[in-house]
């Protein structure tokens, strides 16, 4: 149990007891309790852990201008009270070059450190960059869906639909796409978001670093039912994401063509779904649906959909057509 | 004959929303009938709906953002309320289709119905008063430009009750707002307010600039405008570099709409990236256009309750011309999510927190100004004092949000809709509310009650915190903007706060009304003979209140940067001129308001597909405006002894013994 559950059960028994005084007291600690749990102070990977670093230290560089600004202005605004006759009054008073000096100087100084700090975090953070590790990455493909996600593990050859099961202490290469509305990808715990978005692929690199369950949702409005594109990121050891992957083999049904195209259809607060076959090339044909034949370089032609899935895709596909027309004989 | 329009268009299913018709048809109706009653028809076309007069301009700006404000906030106590209850499968009371409409309301509203008529209003008001002049360069843009802000206003509200609003955010993103996906009318009422609106707030900004640039004083060199102007100045020429490409991608997503094209669609070739680009490069601009005049209006009421000049003149117009020119840099900070390369957001991120100086620099200016000065507390110097001290945490948030990495996790959440509020409710609507409470009297000349500025002012702080603090907590929790209902269980008591924070502002704004009742019953307890009622230091203050609609007798000739200051304590304030000349003015005319009425027509009928009248109002646009250009009974001349009239009673009303600049100072000394 959480500790802050404890002050919560806490609360909830007061509200019974209709004590409002004593019942805010303690809603207020559960409160206090719970911040120390936020999901962006409380990270699980090693990108969220940066992220949460730059934000504390960001802060509290600006803090350091920022305190200062307001303690001034509380002191000056009383001191300066035109009841308090005490104080010097300077009517004519207006330049000082000393002041002008130090009052540009000191943002120019702490923007410097932070221009620094964004230019360092700003790469290390890249979402596009492979992560180091020693493991290989796992490779995710992710497509936004009305509304809903879908997860295509093209390693494994399955996929699954508001449930993201990820092995613990590897690297997650997220190829992101959406079948037609844009979202954004987010796990909180984990860190960076990227956006989904159709005709077009984005990546994205996390890491979990302890097993456990961590909330996902779309966090790019997306139209009605975008509040139920919520899905749970499950982080497991290997031997359990081995396992995992064997059983949806075998237990689970196939994402066919005609499987793509009933899920493109709008629905809410989809369940957790598995597939333990997927049609090769389906994540790749999403992106290129809305561009039909843009190998063969004719872009306008008609806009073909995603209901015509190729029964027979060539996964290398984007690699091995030529970029150019083919020449006509 | 009626496109697609029919009576299925009017919901008749949704009780909230009949319930609202119920209540405006009866306002109205109660308006209209007092409007009678009391046989002020003839005064309301000719004194106000005709004027050309911009300080009456100015009031019809801020009483359209007002009224516009109780809408918006109505959205916003809605969502709230939704959001504090919504937990746990609960699903609320609020369908999405409902909710999405009143998110996407709420914000157009706010921006574009409250802000910028609120700003825009206060720069009408104020700017010709304060470098001399007697109207604005184009009287009649003038008032075309108002009523083309009041038609989009007018649009807004009627999409409620016929047809849809709106259900995509308030920059309606594509492929979300594109044909296929928002199919209803909601987009194209968004797309057409917007454009109509827009084009007065760009034809507002024209004349602004006109007006500053020719029409100052003799004497009032550049560096002699009060920073009022200056900032107006600079938020003038930000309208006109940026509301053009507002208008721009507009036309391009009605195109996508109305023709069959596919600029931004996910087919054939569009891209809905160049939209989000687009948008921002009018939006980030934007929203400077609505702080600057504020920091403006901060910096004269400081300077005039501290008894002192502003701290650092010189650095205040550099640090505002600065952030005019950067804003221009930083649109792409709004979508480091999108897929940019890391040197890109790295610049991005840079030139944003680049921004941050200038603006440090103004509230250390600030902070000068209060040093070694006899502050007065009035209810001006508390929405001060509140901005600076809020806006320095809205800052410091928005350079959070600034930096890429943070961005990354904050994007889209909770945290950055509380870091906007942050900055808009504690600068831009703080601002607003100081400066009318500071140039209320130079318009009607009677100041406003006190005490209900000052309950108005600790409900709306107290309000602002209690409201958007826990937004920032949930936004560091991974609480995304726009959900109509969430699984977790522990935001639920931070939305609840959040709610009640929303009901204390609700005591904000009737008090706000309170206010203006309490003050207008009382007025002839606050009158303001002198024309100065905070001791004041610009030209504004040299004239009467409420200022005579030629604003200036005889056109000051101005030698300094604080002329009314400076002319009191060389006791050459207050002193009748021997003579009078006739007064060159402009002439009221309804054609602003006539070409404005019949763009209503056109927008509704492009709304509806309803071609026939579409083309006849375009063409009656077209017709009423070329009627307008052959005119040539635009102008008149007030006769001398009209004005020595006005002027004689003016300087008999005047005190004979008030404090000037001069006892002040020998006080002090």
């Amino acid at each position: 149990m959480h500790p802050y559950m404890d002050a919560y059960m806490f609360a909830s028994l007061l509200h019974r007891i209709h004590r409002p005084a004593l019942r805010l007291a303690a809603v207020g600690s559960a409160l206090l309790l719970q911040g120390c749990r936020l999901a962006l102070f409380d990270p699980k990977g090693d990108i969220g852990n940066q992220e949460r670093h730059l934000i504390l230290l960001s802060t509290g560089l600006m803090l350091l201008v920022v305190i200062p600004v307001i303690a001034l202005t509380l002191y000056f605004f009383w001191r300066y009270r035109a009841t308090n006759t005490e104080a010097t009054y300077a009517p004519e008073w207006s330049h000082s070059t000393t002041i002008e000096v130090v009052v540009w100087t000191i943002p120019c100084v702490i923007v410097a450190v932070l221009a620094v700090l964004i230019w360092r975090s700003t790469h290390a953070l890249d979402p596009y960059k492979a992560l180091a590790s020693d493991r290989p990455p796992v490779k995710v493909e992710v497509v936004a869906l009305n509304w809903k996600w879908l997860f295509i593990y093209p390693d494994y050859g399955i996929a699954t639909v508001n449930e993201l099961v990820i092995p613990a202490h590897t690297p997650i290469e997220f190829h992101l796409t959406a079948d037609s509305l844009m979202n954004s990808f987010f796990i909180p715990r984990l860190g960076s978001q990227v956006y989904a978005m159709a005709g077009m692929e984005t990546r994205l690199h996390l890491i979990a670093d302890e097993v456990g369950t961590y909330a996902g949702r779309s966090s790019a409005y997306s139209g009605a039912g975008f509040s139920g594109m919520r899905f749970d990121t499950i982080a497991v050891n290997d031997a359990d994401f081995a396992d995992w992957i064997k059983r949806t083999r075998t237990s689970s049904p196939a994402l066919t063509a005609d499987g793509y195209h009933a899920l493109t259809a709008p629905s809410e607060h989809e369940p957790a779904r598995k597939f333990g076959k997927v049609e090769p090339g389906l994540f790749e044909h999403v992106v290129d649906q809305y561009m039909p034949k843009a190998a063969g370089g004719e872009i306008c032609g008609p806009s073909d959909t995603v209901a015509r899935i190729p029964s027979v895709l060539d996964p290398q596909h984007a690699e091995t057509l030529p970029l150019t027309s083919p020449a006509k004989d | 004959m009626f496109g697609k329009l029919d009576l299925s268009a009017i919901p008749f299913h949704e009780p909230i929303i009949m319930g609202t018709l119920v209540i405006v048809m009866l306002g109205g109706a109660a308006l209209l009938a007092a409007v009678t009653y009391y046989r002020k028809w003839t005064y309301l076309w000719r004194e106000w709906l005709t004027s050309v007069d911009h300080k009456r301009i100015g009031v019809m700006y801020i009483i359209l953002a007002l009224v516009m404000l109780l809408r918006g906030f109505a959205d916003a106590l809605m969502m709230r309320a939704q959001q504090a209850i919504a937990a746990n499968g609960s699903a609320g009371y609020l369908p999405p289709h409902h909710y999405d409409q009143i998110f996407t309301a709420h914000g157009v509203i706010m921006i574009f119905f409250v802000a910028t008529p609120l700003i825009l209003g206060l720069m009408n008001v104020v700017v010709p008063l304060q470098i001399g002049a007697r109207d604005v360069a184009f009287p009649f843009v003038n008032s075309l430009s108002f009523w083309l802000s009041a038609v989009g206003a007018v649009l807004v509200m009627m999409s409620m009750f016929v047809g849809d609003f709106a259900a995509t955010g308030w920059v309606a993103y594509p492929p979300l707002s594109e044909l296929g996906y928002s199919p209803t009318v909601g987009v194209d009422y968004y797309i057409w307010s917007l454009q109509v609106s827009g084009l007065g707030t760009l034809l507002t900004g024209i004349n602004l600039v006109v007006t500053i640039l020719r029409m100052r004083a003799p004497g009032m060199t550049l560096m002699r405008m009060p920073v009022f102007t200056w900032t107006a100045l600079i938020t003038n020429i930000l309208i006109i570099g940026v509301f053009p490409v507002l208008t721009a991608t507009l036309a391009l997503l009605s195109a996508d709409r109305y023709l069959d094209m596919h600029f931004f669609t996910n087919e054939l070739g569009g891209n809905a990236m160049m939209y989000i680009n687009l948008i921002w490069v009018w939006g980030h601009p934007e929203v400077y256009i609505l702080i600057l005049p504020c920091f403006g209006a901060f910096s004269e009421i400081i300077s005039t309750f501290s008894g002192k000049p502003l701290f650092g003149y010189k650095s205040m117009v550099y640090a505002t011309s600065s952030i005019g020119v950067l804003s221009f840099f930083v649109w792409l900070h709004h979508f480091f999510t999108m897929g940019s390369g890391a040197n890109v957001n790295a610049f991005f991120g840079i030139m944003t927190s680049i921004i941050s100086i200038p603006t440090g620099v103004k509230l250390f200016n600030w902070l000068f100004t209060m040093f070694r000065g006899r502050i007065r507390y009035h209810s001006s110097v508390w929405w001060t004092i509140g901005f600076m001290v809020t806006f320095a945490i809205g800052g410091m948030t928005g350079v959070l949000l600034a930096v890429p990495g943070a961005d990354f996790v904050l994007h889209n959440s909770l945290f950055l809709v509380a870091h906007f509020h942050n900055v808009i409710i504690g600068g831009v609507l703080f601002g607003c509310l100081a400066a009318i409470g500071f140039w209320f009297p130079k318009v009607f000349g009677f100041t406003l009650n006190e005490l209900w500025g000052k309950v108005s002012f600790w409900c709306w702080l107290v309000g602002f915190y209690l409201a958007f603090m826990p937004l920032y907590v949930l936004g560091l929790d991974g609480m995304t903007r726009r959900m109509n209902h969430y699984d977790d269980p522990t935001w639920q008591p931070w939305l609840v706060v959040a709610l009640i924070g929303a009901l204390v502002i609700a005591c904000g704004i009737a008090a706000l009304g309170i206010q203006l009742v309490v003050s207008i019953r009382n007025r002839n307890a606050n009158l303001d003979m002198t024309g100065d009622p905070w001791d004041g230091r610009s030209l504004e203050w040299s004239t009467a209140s409420p200022a005579p609609f030629y604003n200036f007798a005889h056109v000051p000739v101005i030698t300094s940067l604080e002329p009314h200051w400076d002319a009191k304590k060389a006791g050459t304030a207050y002193v009748e001129p021997a003579a009078y000349e006739d007064i060159h003015m402009p002439r009221n005319t309804g054609a602003g308001f006539i070409i404005a009425a019949i763009s209503l027509a056109l927008c509704f009928a492009l709304v509806w597909h309803i071609w026939p009248l579409a083309i006849a109002s375009l063409l009656g646009m077209i017709a009423a405006f070329i009627v307008r250009t052959y005119d040539r009974d635009v102008d008149y001349y007030v006769p001398a002894a009209e004005v020595a009239a006005i002027e004689r009673a003016r300087y008999a009303r005047l005190p004979k013994t008030h404090p000037t600049a001069a006892t002040r100072y020998d006080e002090a000394a």
